[in-house]
């Protein structure tokens, strides 16, 4: 297992632990809810945290063809 | 026949003759057929495993439930975040170990890896079972939107037959590459509809998101957000672990797995995959958008929400571009399903109780198995009454219960016997067929126990249950196989 792996559970605990206490209207963030807000947040994280893996994991490196 | 028929038909049409099309040139064996010779590259598999995420449901399914659930409908983003993270790594093993084996079924790979061909029949049967869920889901769904986009004039059940007849045709001609080039058109036209539609009709009734948000506020306190009882926060972490595991357990996942080039393909797609799923939040939009506009819907009636709004507020010809790509919303996935439904039917099930049949004679029966599992996706859509969000939550439950034994298959020992996966999956389904058919919540079940726990969704119940028994069984039975394997390598 590769250290670089373990940032995958950020965007879990992000989604899983941040539902317990993002459940609220206020404050408004860019028009939304701040739960919807938070969901919408996670979701681009998710993205640029997978991206981050991606880069930097050396089994991208060894198969190309 | 007005503008907005016309239009539906012309996209009916034109998806039927790309799908046809894109044989051209290709040598259909079950393996192009159904995996498409495994090489697809990364905007290929993109589309495909999007193209069968994004469906009818995506329309009508997400803006009715945000309009009658509120802020439950969050979780399905979250989820679909939750299984990306995890496909980052499991599709890439799945690939290889398809690859290897020359896989092309879910069931296959159970199989294979715990060398039963009887777990594979039992992963078959659910798969099918929850196939077929997802296939009523589309039917309907395109029935809904033919018969509001024409604005009456064709009636859901002939858009319903006229959809499932032109998708077997092509389904028949075409597998997986009719349903990949479908894929792109339908793929653009619905980030476009939906896109639009979702910020079109917050500026328009309230004058921005905020404001429609805040109107909301004032007539339904916390309508936007999880409730105390019933969906609350407890069923949201329930749910987005529950379908986050199982998100990607569908028998149709599967092939679109193994058609990748190779295992960069499938990283991308998981870093592509949670922007695609904001998508979905437009289609929220138009559901919150909704429920001051067209209050009082309930049921099966909210998940015409979308429609009925579009039909409110534009001229027909736009009514029918969006009931044009709600016809291939409906029309892509349905393609997925048939030929995964009929692959596991005669390579999983049929095969392994015939095994002398040869596989020239398989990849004919797969093909003239099409229409019959069409007519009975039609028997089922015609029977049943449920909301779409509540059909699709049950095939989920369903469909999860396979997780358990497909992870543990992922392990590098594996210490899970072929009867703990399958006394596994069978305690699990056997566990939600009862509580969702009977309609039991946990509550009841076990009424003194804290409110916490009651508000569990039930399938995480059944998962954990399923778990326990995997391990259980496994435990017990090691002895068993390990003597049996032994065996085995002795004779060959």
């Amino acid at each position: 297992m590769k250290k670089i792996y373990w940032l995958g559970l950020i965007p879990v605990l992000g989604f899983v632990i941040g539902a317990l206490f993002s459940n609220r209207v206020t404050p408004y963030v860019l028009g939304m809810p701040f739960f919807h807000f938070w969901v919408v947040l996670w979701s681009l994280l998710t993205t640029g945290i997978l991206g981050i893996i991606y880069k930097l994991d050396p089994a991208n490196q060894k198969e190309d063809f | 026949m007005n503008i907005s028929m016309f239009l539906i038909m012309l996209f009916f049409v034109v998806s039927i003759v790309i799908g046809i099309w894109s044989r051209k040139g290709k040598e259909m064996n079950l393996e192009q057929w159904s995996v498409g010779g495994r090489g697809m590259g990364t905007l290929f598999v993109f589309l495909l495993s999007a193209g069968e995420m994004y469906t009818t449901f995506t329309f009508l399914g997400a803006s009715g439930s945000a309009y009658s659930d509120g802020g439950a409908i969050f979780s399905i983003v979250s989820y679909g975040c939750l299984a990306t993270v995890i496909s980052y790594w499991s599709f890439p093993a799945i690939w290889k170990y398809a690859k290897e084996h020359k896989l092309i079924s879910q069931s296959d790979f159970f199989v294979k890896k715990y060398q039963s061909p009887y777990l594979g029949v039992l992963v078959a049967v659910v798969g099918v079972v929850a196939c077929i869920c997802y296939l009523v889901l589309q039917l309907k769904g395109l029935g809904y939107i033919v018969e509001a986009t024409s604005y009456g004039v064709i009636s859901s059940k002939i858009a319903i037959w006229i959809g499932a007849i032109g998708v077997t045709v092509f389904v028949m001609l075409s597998g997986i590459h009719g349903a990949a080039w479908t894929s792109v058109l339908k793929d653009f036209l619905i980030l476009g509809i939906v896109v639009f539609l979702g910020v079109y009709f917050p500026i328009h009734y309230f004058g921005g998101i905020q404001p429609m948000y805040e109107a909301i506020e004032q007539a339904k306190s916390n309508f936007t957000v999880l409730p105390n009882h019933g969906m609350n926060t407890t069923w949201y972490i329930s749910t987005v672990i529950l379908s986050g595991i199982g998100f990607y357990m569908w028998p149709h996942s599967f092939p679109n797995i193994f058609a990748a080039k190779n295992e960069k393909a499938l990283r991308k797609n998981a870093i592509l995959m949670p922007l695609y799923q904001l998508i979905l939040l437009f289609a929220f939009f138009v559901g919150f958008a909704a429920v001051l506009q067209i209050p009082g819907l309930t049921g099966s009636e909210s998940d015409l929400i979308l429609l009925r709004l579009s039909k409110e507020s534009f001229d027909p010809w736009f009514v029918g571009l969006i009931g044009g790509t709600g016809v291939l919303a409906a029309l892509v996935p349905s393609s997925m399903l048939l030929m995964v439904i009929s692959t596991l039917l005669t390579k999983n099930i049929f095969q392994v109780f015939v095994p002398s049949t040869t596989e020239e004679q398989i990849a004919k029966i797969v093909k003239y198995l099409v229409p019959i599992i069409t007519l009975l996706g039609l028997y089922f859509t015609f029977k049943g009454g449920n909301s779409l969000f509540g059909i699709a939550l049950i095939a989920y439950n369903f469909i999860t219960q396979l997780a358990p034994a497909f992870f543990f298959s992922l392990l590098k020992r594996n210490f899970v016997t072929k009867y703990g996966a399958l006394a596994g999956i069978l305690s699990g389904g056997v566990l939600v067929s009862i509580m969702s058919l009977g309609n039991i919540t946990i509550g009841q079940l076990l009424p003194h126990i804290p409110q916490v726990i009651k508000d569990l969704n039930v399938g995480i119940i059944a998962l954990f249950v399923n778990t326990i028994v995997v391990i259980a069984v496994s435990l017990m039975t090691k002895k068993i196989s390990l003597t049996q394997l032994k065996a085995k390598a002795v004779t060959e």
